[in-house]
């Protein structure tokens, strides 16, 4: 056991506060410098895009996870943007390093990086939520071009995409995991229609997407026909994880803390209240359980090490507690943790509320807390899938 | 940048484990109990062959000098397998208190024997974290005077006991005006009971202070954190392995969701658990700044997570686990001596809220 980081890497660390310091007037913000520049320079310097080869529009470096991990922290303290993200950098860009042809690695992967091209991605349907590979989107081969009908839903930010990676049925007689295949195309494309979908949030960042002949060339395809369920699944795994990090709970803790120190109830401060202060406390701890773990998981990547367990719960667990911590937030305000948009009396920007609804839906989302479950029953304790139905 | 135990610590853990595994595991604790044995001399006798006994101990007074991380992997280990042997107190605490605020003298004198082994060392701290009604110890004209209840390892040769303004006192088990008297708990694993003074005569550890106090309730917590890691993950294993054997409904019930759900909230709870034990008993050694914080944290949130975790372990293995026949409730009532001790998950929490200037 030691935290401590080498020379190398305090150096690193110093370089990195030395650029933000320099540069931090030209992250973007409303009505300021533009995210597309930022987020060049970025590049530029190796702070975003790190590890991506130069020859496909990244920086180049070699992988080392704690220099990644460096840059989040220091960005993050200093409250500027990381640059971009979204499911073309976070996902699409992993996928075709791994999968993609080197036509599709250029085509696709230096304007998704810079910005220039945004992805949304078509996985989840009606009828495919928790079981997503029984999804029916149908794709026939016809001539040079597949042709696309069915739904799509939860597909976040399609009305401001550019492109989307789809899963869809290629091969109708394989079984169900093995007749999927993974295509990229325009959302501009004849025959695609985007219904927003308002989530309790009140915001729309989820969309239905409708496809209605939708011709897409042959060669939009990544992986073979009938691959795409393992091409999706190598960068699902990625997903999970990134939905509940422990600083940000933590950093939230400390909001909280602050709050209950200059709320009033009846006169006195709500920390004063035994109750919510012990409410606080067990949140904490169980915060830094989590912050303890991701130091685990992080030290098991620097070294190669398989994490097994530690890692399938961190989503279940994450968002689980994210949630609860914002719901104590909202008892300590009581009435006022009802305020919700633009109001008087509003507390922390309507954040908490915002917060607690989100992460209910993040619960749900990437695999619901039940399916999460089953994977760590199934896979990290080895114990039996249940029977198959006769039918099935 | 390295965040779990070093290969040498993995093998202290799977030694300590060996060893308690030939002894006889379960059954060797149903004997302990079973014929009311005070000290369960076989025990503590291999412990100390593997230097468990000695674990913090400097090399120069007879020990292996390791750090708190070590002893806590050992604890974990002892709570893996319900062990009736004194630990916390006699090759923690004890030690810990002579090491910081010893003499040279004393230090010489006690030191070799606790590491050999030949020594048994109770730790009466327990008013400090939450004193009840007619229990406390105070000082007068240089002699004790009152009770300590629940003291740690109370089968012992010598006390450590602390006074009412953080003063920490050595004294004989003889000694005149010293009266034992026996407790007897739902854990038959931690032979514990109330100690009173009339006067008793003390050697006092000359450098005490309240804060070498603060460090006994920090180290003390994190290893009975510690111990109930270790417990709890052996009634999780047991669980599983249970419902992987056990056929309702011609299957095994670890098919059915229902269990399957059971298991995964155990392990979901239970896993950053790990975690959070090797960071408290790191930080005891080196963030000091963090260490009283964590260390309430990691006794509290343990006391949580144990507690859940031997309540769904018992549900899972039906009536059975019930039982003595199966014997679950040894990890059970251990997992609750363990949240009990040195202060319940409330205090603990309380104690955290102040130590970071939320209370008043």
């Amino acid at each position: 056991m030691d935290l401590s980081y080498s020379p190398e890497h305090e150096a690193f660390r110093r370089e990195t506060v030395t650029f933000i310091e320099a540069n931090k007037h030209l992250a973007p913000r409303p009505g300021g410098p533009s995210p597309l520049a930022w987020q060049a320079l970025l590049i530029e310097k190796g702070y975003a895009a790190r590890t991506i080869p130069k020859a496909y529009g990244g920086y180049g470096a070699e992988p080392d996870i704690l220099k990644s991990r460096i840059i989040a922290e220091e960005f993050a303290k200093a409250q500027i943007s990381p640059g971009m993200g979204g499911q073309g950098i976070s996902m699409l860009v992993p996928t075709l390093l791994e999968m993609g042809t080197e036509e599709q690695k250029t085509q696709f992967i230096g304007p998704t990086l810079r910005g220039e091209m945004l992805w949304c991605q078509g996985y989840s349907e009606p009828n495919a939520g928790s079981d997503l590979a029984s999804l029916a989107t149908k794709g026939e081969l016809v001539g040079d071009e597949w042709v696309i009908n069915g739904q799509k839903i939860w597909t976040s930010t399609a009305h401001l995409a550019h492109w989307m990676f789809c899963l869809v049925r290629t091969e109708p007689e394989a079984a169900k995991h093995e007749g999927i295949s993974f295509l990229l195309f325009s959302m501009d494309t004849p025959g695609i229609e985007i219904r927003p979908l308002v989530d309790m949030t009140g915001a729309a960042n989820f969309n239905e997407v409708f496809f209605t002949d939708v011709r897409v060339p042959k060669d939009q395809i990544v992986g073979k026909r009938g691959q795409g369920w393992q091409v999706a699944n190598s960068i699902l795994r990625h997903e999970r994880g990134s939905l509940a990090d422990p600083n940000t709970m933590l950093s939230r803790v400390n909001a909280l803390a602050d709050m209950m120190a200059t709320e009033t109830l009846d006169g006195r401060p709500v920390m004063d209240n035994p109750i919510y202060r012990d409410r606080l406390m067990q949140i904490q701890g169980r915060v830094l359980a989590m912050r303890c773990n991701d130091l685990r998981l992080l030290s098991s990547a620097v070294n190669k090490q398989n994490p097994g367990v530690a890692a399938m719960v961190v989503k279940l667990q994450g968002t689980e507690l994210r949630h609860e911590l914002e719901a104590l937030a909202i008892d300590v305000l009581g009435e006022l943790g009802l305020l919700y948009g633009d109001t008087p009396r509003l507390r922390g920007h309507g954040s908490w509320q915002r917060d607690y609804m989100y992460f209910l839906g993040l619960i749900i989302g990437g695999g619901t807390s039940q399916i999460q479950k089953n994977i760590i029953a199934e896979r990290g304790l080895g114990m039996p899938r249940e029977s198959k139905l006769a039918s099935a | 940048m390295e965040f779990g135990l070093s290969q040498e610590q993995v093998m202290l853990q799977a030694s300590v484990e060996r060893f308690l595994a030939d002894q006889g595991g379960l059954a060797r604790t149903r004997k302990f109990i079973g014929e009311g044995e005070t000290r369960a001399h076989d025990v503590l006798e291999g412990l100390a062959g593997l230097g468990v006994m000695g674990l913090i101990i400097p090399e120069a007074f007879g020990g292996v000098g390791l750090s708190f991380l070590d002893a806590a992997v050992v604890s974990e280990a002892l709570g893996r397998f319900v062990t009736p042997a004194p630990y916390v107190g006699t090759a923690v605490l004890a030690p810990l208190a002579l090491m910081r605020a010893g003499s040279e003298a004393q230090k010489t004198e006690w030191l070799p024997k606790l590491a050999a082994g030949d020594l048994v060392a109770g730790v009466a701290i327990s008013e400090v974290t939450g004193a009840r009604s007619d229990a406390g110890v105070r000082l007068k004209d240089g002699k004790l005077f009152g009770t300590a209840l629940f003291v740690i390892d109370f089968e012992a040769d010598i006390f450590i006991v602390a006074d009412g303004d953080g003063g920490l006192h050595l004294v004989a088990a003889d000694a005149p005006g010293l009266t034992r008297t026996s407790l007897k708990t739902i854990d038959g694993t931690r032979p514990t009971g109330e100690v009173t003074f009339d006067g008793v005569s003390t050697e006092v550890l000359a450098a005490s202070n309240p804060a070498v106090l603060r460090d006994l309730i920090d180290v003390g917590r994190v290893m009975f954190a510690a111990d109930i890691l270790g417990a709890a993950q052996d009634m999780l294993d047991q669980a599983v392995a249970y419902s992987k054997e056990r056929k309702q409904f011609e299957r095994a019930i670890a098919t059915f969701q229902a269990v399957k759900h059971m298991c995964a909230e155990m392990v979901a709870a239970l896993e950053p658990c790990r975690a959070m034990v090797w960071y408290a008993a790191y930080a005891l050694d080196a963030l000091p700044a963090e260490a009283s914080v964590t260390a309430c944290h990691a006794k509290a949130h343990l006391s949580e997570v144990g507690t859940f975790v031997a309540r769904r372990s018992t549900e899972v293995h039906g009536g059975m686990g019930f039982t003595d026949l199966v014997g679950l409730h040894y990890w059970f009532k251990r997992i609750g001596f363990d949240r009990q001790i040195l202060g319940g998950p409330q205090t603990v929490r309380e104690d955290a809220a102040r130590l970071q200037g939320f209370t008043r």
